[in-house]
């Protein structure tokens, strides 16, 4: 079938991408600036890295980005559920699958001539980071709001327990985002792609 | 089944390393008044090309507006029936940490014989109350947790007398919108009436089985497990009805005025 002349970046893509990316910067550097205020593991952030000044400053940082995130990644989901487009671009997946890819990747045998279409390694991450930050925000309710969602706080160890998911959720979206910055860097025409949305042939 | 006991080992480890390193950047903290000001800094991020964030007003401004609107949406989803968990004797944090915007040392000594606590604003009954008369209502107890903005949380045994209680005594309007207290450590902070009435806020008048003790708050501390600690405040001297918003210390300088959990 052949495919429809529609860039392989739609527009709503590119501007839900880079809010999501400007939100996830604001909420993880003012996030540990809160963490800071009273670590749960034995160390701290360097506040050279982190945003808000203090903890009040932070609070309303993390208190004002959440909505972006939230909203902005709920516009993302919506678009990419009924457009069918995650069905297209993100499936199927399969532990095969990814496995096949990454050793291509390894030998240098992945190719990325077509844009419109994901290897499964990258289905696998980008399905992972999606999940990662619904996690993070369902997390981050329990912290704000934990008497008002019994369910979730229940679901997520107490509020004690939603400190931990909400850490670890955290760590890995900055694990993700630090090989996502590689990969960009080792295609940039990629990058291209997701700033101005032109289409093949590169 | 397992999963609270669980939750008490972990804060019992943490609370007391937690409390220590507490007190360190609270203190640090309690002079930033223009916070906003002075303070933002995207470190890393070289100040996006020299656009210096600490000086731009409308920053301050998106924010505070922005922490308004979440307070209107807590207020919100604030309901009034949903209690917040109760744990078992066992589980209490020992020792409860000490915390406040000062050290433990310098927290006030109030003199019982002395003490009047005032009430004021739209009340019919306006006077001045006795630790006596209040030990005199039906007093009940509860096992809550406590959560401190700062991210640790800590369960403790309050008893005392329901606020909604003491509301209906002294005649408030129920109505008003808010509840303000002033202290004897020069802390103010005002709450919802929602969150006033709902039925696990107490008007403390003993931890663990005793009189409030003064690093806890005597004579008393209206307890809100539905609120973030620094909305519970302690040592009360004045208790006031009002439809006139009034903030408070951490909420004037950038603490949610809502506060709740
Ligand atoms: C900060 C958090 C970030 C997250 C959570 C994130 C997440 C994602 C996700 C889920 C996709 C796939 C989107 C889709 O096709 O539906 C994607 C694609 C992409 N992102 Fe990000 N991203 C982040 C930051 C960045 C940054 C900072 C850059 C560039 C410097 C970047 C560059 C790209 C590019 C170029 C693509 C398209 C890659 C491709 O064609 O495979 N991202 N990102």
């Amino acid at each position: 079938m052949p495919c429809p002349p529609v860039s392989s970046h739609p527009r709503w893509l590119r501007l839900t991408h880079w809010l999501n990316a400007l939100a996830v910067l604001v909420m993880v550097t003012s996030g540990w600036r809160i963490y800071n205020a009273s670590p749960l593991y034995d160390f701290s952030f360097p506040k050279g890295i982190t945003l808000g000044g203090w903890l009040g400053g932070a609070l309303q940082w993390h208190f004002a980005a959440m909505w972006f995130l939230a909203v902005n990644g709920l516009v993302y989901l919506a678009c990419n559920l009924f457009s069918g487009r995650l069905k297209r671009r993100f499936f199927p997946v399969s532990p095969k699958g990814v496995l096949h890819d990454f050793w291509a990747a390894l030998r240098g045998k992945l190719g990325h001539a077509d844009l419109n279409h994901y290897n499964q390694v990258q289905r696998l991450a980008y399905l992972f980071v999606m999940v990662d930050i619904t996690l993070l925000v369902l997390s981050g309710l329990v912290l704000w709001k934990s008497v008002q969602f019994p369910l979730l706080r229940e679901l997520l160890w107490g509020y004690e327990g939603a400190r931990h998911v909400h850490f670890i959720a955290m760590a890995l979206l900055v694990a993700f985002v630090a090989v996502h910055l590689v990969m960009v860097a080792l295609v940039p025409k990629t990058l291209l792609a997701m700033i101005v949305g032109r289409k093949e042939p590169i | 089944m397992k999963k609270p006991i669980q939750d008490a080992g972990l804060d019992e480890s943490s609370i007391l390393t937690d409390a220590r390193k507490i007190l360190a950047p609270q203190i640090e903290d309690r002079s930033r008044r223009s916070f906003l000001l002075r303070g933002l800094t995207l470190g890393g991020v070289a100040m996006l090309s020299g656009c210096n964030l600490t000086d731009n007003d409308s920053v301050e401004t998106a924010l505070s507006a922005m922490s308004r609107f979440n307070d209107r949406v807590q207020g919100w989803l604030f309901n009034p029936n949903a209690m917040a968990p109760t744990y078992p004797a066992s589980m209490i944090t020992r020792p409860f940490p000490f915390n406040a915007f000062y050290g433990i040392d310098e927290a006030p000594t109030v003199e019982e014989e002395s003490y009047r606590l005032e009430v004021t604003g739209l009340v019919t009954d306006k006077r001045t109350w006795r630790l006596e008369e209040l030990r005199a209502m039906a007093q009940t107890e509860q096992i809550t947790r406590h959560i401190c903005v700062e991210g640790w949380s800590a369960i403790g045994r309050w008893g005392g007398v329901r606020f909604s209680d003491f509301l209906k005594r002294v005649g408030a309007d129920t109505d008003a919108k808010y509840v303000g207290f002033k202290c004897a450590d020069d802390y103010y902070t005002s709450i919802d009436m929602a969150t006033a009435l709902h039925a696990q806020t107490l008007l403390t008048l003993t931890y663990d089985g005793a009189v409030l003790p003064r690093e806890y708050g005597f004579p008393m501390k209206l307890r809100m497990p539905t609120k973030l600690g620094y909305k519970n405040p302690k040592h009360i001297q004045a208790i006031f009805v009002s439809n006139t918003y009034s903030g408070g210390y951490w909420e004037d300088q950038g603490y949610n005025w809502f506060g709740g959990s």
